[in-house]
């Protein structure tokens, strides 16, 4: 009798606790809304994400000039960062021996491991001598910090290709490297495709290391070479001492990354079920 | 190994004679991966060459004041966070995946959308983490900027990672060990505890260094919950930095890029500790 009253609350303990996380979703979701939302309606929905002057100051409040850095720097991370990527994977997937492949996976989780601080300051001393605090650092950066999500999911997506598809078109004559790149890479590919979504979520996420290259001036992005300010990097800067509906402003600058993270997220987890079906 | 390799380097030469796009991408594809190698060879050898001169003593002293920036007490902060954010969310995450596992019936809707919050808390990025901390722990729950408002917010961050890994470590087990232990009479509870979790020890161990590994790393999370405080942090009510906000801050003011290149190869000294060994657990479980 006692044993059963046992697994009876044991099991409602295991319940609860997987209901923690339920619960920090909603937590998150009501508190970012909550405390963002009113202050869109406030600035003005329109003037709020389609306005270029942000002067706190003043009170006005517009975030479009970060809504664009934030893209200019993913775009430019999945530029460079993307092609290096997959091409490495199929590498590590397709051509690396085996005694190799040993020494450079542990690199590449060494690679994602690396802090994102540690990454920010060696772009401040090493890439940003070269460009100026600017969109090319932070998007030279972000590709780094993608390389291993890119990479690691990819490469198991290649892995994942049937050995007989590989086999058939060498069979039909195709060479090694046509083969795994006309076969193997189309049939990986909605897994790549998740790696490359995953990498997007990670670089518009991002927030010290942009912060630290990408000089962080409020006005629109003018050029590759110009500094910009990112929607992390907005909140960063000036949550530490922002009052009132500046505060309000840098949360509902926060509302705007959560969405566009929850996109990101959506179709991410739609690609994840596609290559699933497969 | 594979007998259709067998061919000399001259014959596999003629052949890329005869088709130069394979010989393009083969030299892309290798170009590709030299490169990738390359840039974190670069980045560590670089952080490493500037950083091991300046590791003084003096950089370990136990109170940090504005001429001697020491690391000390961020190092021990680390600790007391990772600690504490573990002593949270491992409990939370073991006991999620044992009910998703073990518990929960299949076509169970409850277990849908778990799966589907955890996505979405392994996406959030943790600027977004920080606000929320800022607004829930330090705004409502008034507990100030404090090691306790910075490691719930940890918690929450690395919760989805610790019940993904734990997740698989459980699946791993095979059924036989469960039936067996049904068959000799045991409960689901005593199967769970005294057969299932011990052979996944190894794979939740792994994904709990991993955990570690986040929390030792995270900057953007913490600076507006466990605030940027200098000292030991005796008390958990009270701010500490960890060693990579320190990092930021000695970076962000500029004066001290020396010490910040020593902190920067304790911090991947730190990393690359953390992910050996995660990486030993793993093979361990994957040799049984």
């Amino acid at each position: 009798m006692k044993k059963n009253i046992l697994e009876k609350v044991m099991s409602g303990v295991f319940l609860a606790a997987a209901c923690v996380s339920i619960l920090a979703v909603a937590m998150i979701c009501l508190f970012l809304f909550a405390n963002g939302i009113p202050a869109i309606g406030k600035i003005g929905f329109l003037k709020f994400l389609t306005g270029d002057v942000w002067r706190p100051s003043n009170d006005i409040y517009g975030i479009l000039p970060f809504i664009l850095g934030s893209l200019y720097v993913t775009a430019g991370a999945i530029i460079l960062g993307v092609p290096i990527g997959i091409m490495t994977a199929v590498f590590m997937a397709r051509f690396c021996p085996k005694k190799l492949h040993r020494i450079l996976k542990p690199a590449i989780d060494l690679l994602a491991g690396i802090p994102s601080v540690v990454y920010g300051f060696f772009g401040l001393v090493m890439i940003v001598p070269i460009t100026g605090s600017s969109i090319i650092a932070a998007s030279i950066i972000l590709a780094i910090m993608i390389l291993p999500s890119v990479i690691s999911v990819s490469e198991s997506a290649l892995r994942a290709v049937p050995e007989s598809y590989y086999e058939g078109a060498l069979a039909l004559g195709a060479t090694h490297e046509r083969s795994v790149f006309t076969v193997m890479l189309p049939a990986a590919s909605s897994g790549v495709f998740a790696g490359v979504v995953l990498g997007i979520g990670r670089a518009i996420g991002e927030t010290m290391a942009v912060m630290m290259v990408a000089g962080n001036n409020t006005g629109m992005p003018k050029s590759i070479f110009k500094g910009v300010r990112t929607l992390t990097s907005n909140i960063a800067i000036e949550m530490g001492y922002a009052t009132d509906l500046h505060r309000e402003a840098l949360i509902a600058t926060g509302v705007v990354l959560f969405v566009f993270i929850l996109i990101i997220n959506f179709a991410s987890s739609m690609l994840k079920r596609r290559s699933n079906q497969k | 190994m594979n007998p259709m390799k067998k061919e000399s380097l001259k014959d596999k030469l003629s052949h890329y004679k005869n088709s130069p796009g394979s010989l393009v991408l083969l030299i892309s594809v290798l170009l590709c991966a030299a490169l990738t190698v390359l840039t974190l060879v670069f980045i560590v050898i670089y952080i490493l060459v500037r950083g091991i001169p300046n590791l003084s003593l003096s950089l370990f002293s136990p109170t940090y004041n504005s001429e001697n920036v020491s690391m000390l007490p961020a190092i021990i902060n680390t600790f007391i966070m990772t600690l504490i954010s573990l002593l949270i969310a491992v409990p939370l995450g073991i006991f999620s995946a044992i009910y998703l596992v073990e518990y929960a019936k299949r076509g169970n809707k409850l277990v849908g959308i778990i799966r589907m919050t955890t996505e979405t808390l392994s996406g959030i990025p943790s600027i977004v983490y920080g606000l929320f901390g800022f607004l829930f722990f330090l705004t409502t729950l008034k507990l100030g900027y404090s090691i306790l408002s910075g490691a719930l917010t940890l918690a929450i961050m690395i919760l989805p990672l610790v019940m993904r890994t734990t997740e698989e470590a459980l699946k791993s087990v095979p059924d036989s060990y469960r039936e067996g232990s049904f068959g000799l009479g045991a409960g689901k509870l005593r199967t769970v505890f005294r057969i299932v979790l011990p052979p996944a020890i190894p794979g939740i161990l792994s994904g709990v260094i991993l955990a570690t590994g986040r929390i030792c790393g995270e900057t953007a999370a913490l600076i507006f919950t466990a605030g940027t405080g200098t000292k030991i942090a005796l008390n958990i009510m009270s701010s500490g930095r960890t060693l990579a906000v320190h990092m930021y801050n000695l970076s962000s003011e500029g004066l001290h890029v020396e010490e910040c290149y020593a902190t920067a190869v304790i911090l991947l000294v730190l990393v690359a500790l953390i992910n050996g060994l995660s990486g030993l657990l793993a093979k361990k479980l994957s040799k049984g």
